[in-house]
């Protein structure tokens, strides 16, 4: 690492910091604007050290389209899992090692969140060499099928982003 | 007090009302599913629609009320998605490590801690 001490190590957590104040803060004034910009510098100076490799995001407007996926996965699953919960028969749970294509790490985390996010399944473990994810099921039939479609509807735009 | 037009509470009572439903479900899961790993989707499910439904109505509601929009909620959103997935997978993993037992027609095997 050899970037300058001052500046901005990370570029977009600097730039989230400072939205998500001015959102806390209730309205931009000028005080909002330059605590956000206080905050913005600093926090990313005090944890560069819990960023090994600053992750580099390609294609932003990937991250758009990937969000609006999620959110309607995650209305769409929830009527699904709903039914279950109130329908007596037994679920059939499954845990379902998923082969990871993303080596990011950040792409991985997001990755895990969503696929917990998205009722019906929880991420339960990264293997420690990082090419694997552990997944909790809740009711699946095709083992194989899980992995195809979460491979297709969240890793392939991940793999986007982060290269 | 102002009321809002019809049509606005319209809409506002039934995101409540779906969002109390959401949140029912999630909790009855948590009572009713066979085993820990199955337990654990309960929360984190009822969290994302029940809550999401329950934020939009608020933030429709206030936009309407005061005439400026709303945004508060969205950060209620933004901090609930980072937390549940972490809490889920920290559960998990505790309950790998205590070799909690799953329901006898599971498919595959938890990884040994």
């Amino acid at each position: 690492m050899t970037a300058a001490r001052f500046g901005f190590p990370q570029p977009w957590l600097s730039v989230a910091l400072f939205i998500v104040w001015q959102f806390l803060a209730d309205g931009v004034t000028g005080a909002s604007v330059v605590m956000g910009l206080i905050l913005g510098i600093v926090i990313p100076q005090i944890t560069r050290q819990f960023w090994p490799d600053s992750p580099r995001m390609q294609k932003p407007w990937v991250l758009v389209r990937y969000l609006v996926v999620v959110l309607y996965d995650i209305v769409v699953a929830s009527v699904t899992v709903t039914i279950l919960i109130l329908s007596p028969r037994q679920p059939r749970s499954a845990f379902v090692s998923y082969p990871l294509k993303l080596e990011h790490p950040l792409g991985i985390t997001i990755l895990a969140s969503t696929i917990s996010l998205t009722p019906g399944t929880v991420s339960a473990d990264v293997s420690d060499d990082g090419t694997l994810l552990l997944i909790h099921a809740l009711d699946v039939d095709d083992d194989a099928e899980l992995i195809r479609s979460i491979h297709q509807r969240y890793e392939k735009p991940l793999l986007e982003m982060f290269r | 007090m102002e009321s809002l037009p019809f049509v606005a509470e319209l809409i506002i009572s039934a995101l409540l009302v779906s969002g109390g439903f959401f949140s029912l479900v999630g909790a009855l899961g948590l009572s009713r599913l066979p085993d820990f790993y199955a337990r654990l989707h309960g929360p984190t499910k009822a969290t994302t629609l029940g809550v999401g439904s329950v934020v939009i109505a608020s933030m429709m509601y206030f936009t309407l009320k005061t005439g400026e929009v709303a945004i508060a909620e969205v950060l209620v959103t933004l901090f609930l998605f980072l937390t549940a997935p972490v809490s889920a997978n920290i559960l998990a993993k505790a309950a790998m490590h205590q070799q909690v037992k799953c329901m006898k027609d599971t498919r595959g095997q938890p990884w040994s801690q």
